[in-house]
């Protein structure tokens, strides 16, 4: 019996050889394809107990940064006013994953990125714990705190963006109503999992970040366009314009009226964005057409592809299809669609001499020791200029008149806005629901440092009543106050 | 090798020197130590990650293991002095690993709890308590086994209480037997059961004792059909009752993964006891058409082959590839070198301190904790092939085999399924996995292998000293020997 007794051990050697093989197979040919697999969560836990890098101001202060914890995570992220904050700082949840810019930078905060590897090596060697590097924004937090704090003061829901016109740097990123990310990482399960249910299934939406995830008609916002397309077209800010109080879309039998139907005030183009008059600049547009809309739409960014570092919604004109299309298009209906952060584009643009920057959140990638892994330098948007410099300047001291005539708190004496407003109808039946309240500026209108565009969805506290100016103009220049005057 | 007690006056008569066998014990006592070394770092290693104050009672644990094992060493020393002397080593490393890698995951599991302000109960120290009532069996099986082949006489009342014991849970009530949907189970007020683990070593006992009696007449009586030498159908008859009615029992309670331990030990012992492979060409083909039928008939049959096939696409799946998935996703995190003890996320997977254990030491200990482990088993195995081989009597020869033979298909079908080598099916890791009945039933087999390989080594004319040892002589007094008169022999 002993010769089948070796035929079985052999066997056996057989059997523990084939489950070596397989193993070997698993956890080193297949092993990458395991351990990156997006339903193993394992790594993304490993994440949570490495000590990530901070989100901070360019001051130093920081928005997000580790507490220790006494949990098997060892650390616990935390949030300098969440809320306010929490459209640029995103999340980071160990059951939700990360949001907005935990997420964009996340290799950088979590010291996976490749320029941080030599210093991941020396933690290997000398056996300390692995950081993150750290991210310093561009965030003014005076211009932040004055526009939050207006927009919730007031229960608004909306969007606040303010960027440095000549750099692109975004100095204030709002969205109202807002939610905590501490409750998101907290380690405690129960907690976490009550915050997020009762954010997602809020109809307003508080995870939403407005200025960048969401696209709005930008109402008479979107004249801006019309006008520097007419300038470059070699319009003059004092051409004749039609002051009917309306004008019949071409091919139907529908009208375009100015706000509240009445005639124009002014009588050239000039005037006529100074009383937002809508007539002429739909015929302006029907005058000008698609392609030259649409080429000065693109070098003002619309339909650029934009990450600031998070994604941005695209914003478009709509097809343009038709010259009714073009005339409801000119002020801003129909199918135009802007992100916040584009509208606060084109007031940027005209500031910064009619060239497009492109907007960045994100000032400097830092080592764990503080040393510069990246600087961002401000760079073209395009490349091509929207409009000439001279042709900005045309438009800007439109938009001052335009800003004398509008109404609403804020003003002061010392600071000189450029501004443009917008009320923009919306909904399956927007003439019985609250606009969007819209305003976009640019201050001091001579040297611009900033440049502010500021929603209010549905009128805000207005109701149908509201206007851009009466509502969304206070706003922003308080930001503009915060940022020039101290508050 | 010259030895004080050799007889100048027999020595004479000897054709070689006589000289006294080592018996090999302090080998085993070191052995022992090293593994209870081993066992203790992993225990530091584990409470060390997992951020636990490391106190001095992690000594007191190791040395406490330390010494339940000398006392079983010291057990081994009396009743089996001539014993395998790597078997228990191998044994106690791999228990002590698994009690680590139970309590590693029982901490993972306890601070889930307290997060969702659960209540947890760690299973280790039911673990520990199982391991110790476990040695005290084996210390028992030792002493009143004193010769394995006594148990030849009790050949069918192993079989009939071992297809009982396998038989019960299918007949009771669900209540009584089904945990987590398997009735494999016999639930006791205090504790439960799981009789098959008990059922393999009885029906291994019956196999090998009906094979001695019976195997001329598998070789030489019967007709023959195609070539092929069949025995009669009354000699095949119990063995293909036995068989049949295990495969009955186990499709009945879904136990696809003891079926299959089963069937591949009952085709190895007949082979062994036949010395012909048309039984295993016979078996594997039955299997196959077994295997076909099966997955027709039975749809969780089905969807296991679709998790086999593969896991990742059924992960979402209702009794899907998740659990399957979720292991191989710890085994590839673990990689080579494994993200060491208590630094891993074992407790990700289901059932991990049962059948899953072994990818919790793949994920933890990496591709070499696992090679590592799987030698260990294979060491085992092999010293118990050894004692088969060099065992004088069939009976020992055909049992030893077997129950050699059985350690490594367990393994083989457990870590096979978890690394999706073969369709997975739950059965539990020997010596690792939590789990009473598998604790007790396998040091039941490593006390039977003990007892054999004791024999193996004991030498054979040392009871009767007077004799003169005659060379050609000895094999044939094993042979006529009574076995009372062997083990009367060797307690004086």
């Amino acid at each position: 019996m002993n010769t089948p007794l070796r035929k079985v051990g052999i066997a056996m050697l057989v059997m523990v050889v084939l489950l070596l093989a397989n193993a070997t197979y698993i956890q080193v040919v297949k092993a990458d394809d395991y351990r990156t697999d997006s339903r193993n969560l394992r790594v993304l836990y490993e994440e949570y107990s490495r000590q990530r890098g901070l989100i901070v101001t360019p001051d130093g202060s920081a928005l997000a940064k580790v507490d220790p914890s006494n949990d098997k995570y060892k650390f616990i992220r935390t949030y300098a006013d969440g809320p306010m904050y929490a459209p640029v700082t995103g999340y980071y949840s160990i059951n939700y994953g990360s949001g907005g810019l935990e997420r964009s930078e996340d290799d950088v905060l979590n010291g996976s990125d490749p320029r941080l590897f030599v210093r991941r090596l020396s933690d290997m060697v000398t056996g300390r714990d692995p950081r993150g590097g750290n991210v310093k924004l561009t965030i003014n937090p005076a211009v932040q705190k004055a526009a939050y704090d207006l927009m919730t003061q007031k229960g608004y829901t909306g969007s606040v963006v303010a960027m440095e016109p000549k750099t692109g740097r975004i100095l204030a990123m709002v969205s109202t109503p807002s939610y905590d990310p501490n409750k998101l990482a907290s380690h405690v399960g129960k907690e976490q999992i009550a915050a997020w249910g009762q954010w997602r299934d809020d109809p307003k939406k508080p995870m939403l970040n407005r200025a960048i995830s969401e696209t709005y008609p930008p109402g008479s916002t979107a004249k801006l366009i019309v006008t520097a397309a007419a300038l470059e077209d070699g319009k003059t800010p004092d051409m004749p314009v039609n002051t009917a109080p309306n004008v019949k879309l071409p091919g139907t039998q529908t009208t375009l009226e100015n706000y509240g139907g009445a005639a124009c005030k002014g009588s050239t183009l000039k005037e006529a964005l100074r009383y937002s008059c809508n007539v002429p600049f739909a015929e302006l547009a029907g005058e000008l057409g698609k392609e030259k809309l649409n080429a000065t739409a693109k070098n003002f960014g619309v339909g650029e592809d934009l990450t600031v570092p998070m994604r941005v919604a695209g914003s478009t004109l709509g097809p343009l299809d038709s010259k009714a299309a073009l005339f409801q298009s000119a002020i801003g209906q129909r199918d135009v669609r802007l992100t916040p952060i584009q509208d606060a584009l084109l007031s940027a643009t005209i500031a910064n001499n009619g060239m497009a920057m492109k907007p960045q959140l994100v000032q400097s990638l830092l080592a764990p020791n503080l040393s510069t892994i990246e600087d961002y330098k401000p760079s073209e948007l395009t490349g091509d200029a929207a409009m000439s410099s001279a042709n900005a300047a045309i438009l800007r001291d439109m938009m001052l008149a335009s800003e004398e005539n509008t109404k609403g708190a804020g003003k002061r004496g010392d600071i000189q806005i450029a501004s443009k407003t917008g009320t923009a109808e919306h909904g399956n039946d927007p003439k019985n629901t609250p606009p969007h309240a819209w305003y976009t500026g640019f201050a001091p209108a001579m040297d611009p440092k900033i440049a502010v565009s500021v929603i209010v969805e549905s009128g805000g506290n207005r109701g149908l009543e509201a206007t851009g100016g009466t509502v969304a103009a206070e706003i922003g220049r308080a930001a503009v106050n915060a940022m020039l005057g101290g508050g | 090798m010259s030895t004080p007690l050799a007889d100048p006056a027999s020595a004479q008569f000897a054709t070689n020197p006589p000289r006294e066998l080592p018996t090999r014990r302090g080998t085993e006592l070191v052995l022992l130590a090293f593994a209870t070394f081993i066992v203790t770092i992993a225990l530091v290693l584990v409470e060390a990650n997992q951020e636990q104050e490391l106190t001095s009672s992690i000594i007191w644990l190791g040395l406490s293991y330390l010494g339940v094992l000398t006392a079983a060493h010291l057990a081994v020393r009396r009743w089996a002095p001539y014993a395998d002397p790597v078997i228990l080593p191998c044994v106690a490393l791999l228990n002590g690993l698994g009690l680590v890698m139970i309590h590693r995951i029982d901490l993972a599991l306890a601070e889930r709890a307290i997060q969702q302000g659960k209540e947890y109960t760690p299973d280790v120290t039911k673990q520990v308590l199982f391991t110790a009532i476990s040695l005290v069996l084996f210390v028992v099986v030792l002493v009143v086994i004193s010769d394995h082949r006594t148990l030849t006489r009790y050949g069918y009342i192993c079989g009939l209480v071992g297809i009982v014991a396998l038989a019960l849970p299918a007949v009771l009530p669900s209540s009584l037997s089904e945990v987590n949907g398997a009735k494999v189970w016999i639930k006791l007020p205090f504790f439960s059961i799981q009789p098959g683990e008990f059922a393999k070593i009885l029906l291994m006992i019956f196999f090998a004792s009906f094979l001695v009696t019976k195997r001329d007449l598998f070789m030489v009586a019967g007709k023959k059909i195609a070539g092929v030498e069949l025995p009669r159908a009354r000699d095949l008859g119990p063995i293909l009752i036995a068989a049949a009615a295990c495969l009955g029992v186990l499709v009945f309670e879904k136990d696809l993964g003891t079926s299959l331990l089963f069937f591949g030990v009952t085709l190895v012992m007949l082979y062994v006891a036949t010395e012909r492979i048309i039984w295993v060409v016979l078996g594997v083909g039955f299997f196959a058409a077994g295997a076909i039928i099966a997955y027709n008939l039975f749809t969780h049959v089905q969807q296991r082959v679709r998790n086999w096939i593969d896991p990742l696409a059924t992960y979402d799946d209702a009794g899907g590839g998740y659990q399957v998935a979720q292991g191989l996703f710890g085994l590839g995190t673990g990689g080579v070198g494994g993200t060491g003890l208590g630094a891993g996320r074992p407790d990700m997977v289901p059932e991990a301190k049962t059948d899953f254990i072994t990818t919790a030491i793949g994920e933890e200990l990496g591709f070499i904790g696992l090679a590592a482990m799987l030698m260990l088993y294979l060491i085992l195995a092999m010293r118990g092939m050894r004692s088969a081989l060099a065992v004088r009597d069939t009976f020992g020869k055909l049992l030893g085999g077997g129950l050699s033979f059985a350690l490594v298909m367990q393994i083989f079908v457990v870590v096979g399924g978890v690394t999706n080598l073969i369709p997975n099916t739950g059965i539990t890791a020997p010596f690792l996995s939590r789990g009473g009945s598998s604790l007790l039933a396998n040091y039941i087999l490593v006390a039977l292998l003990l007892r054999i390989s004791d024999a193996a080594r004991k030498p054979a004319a040392r009871p009767k000293p007077q004799q003169p040892q005659a060379p050609l002589a000895e094999a044939h007094t094993v042979m006529v020997q009574r076995p009372s008169a062997n083990g009367e022999g060797s307690a004086s």
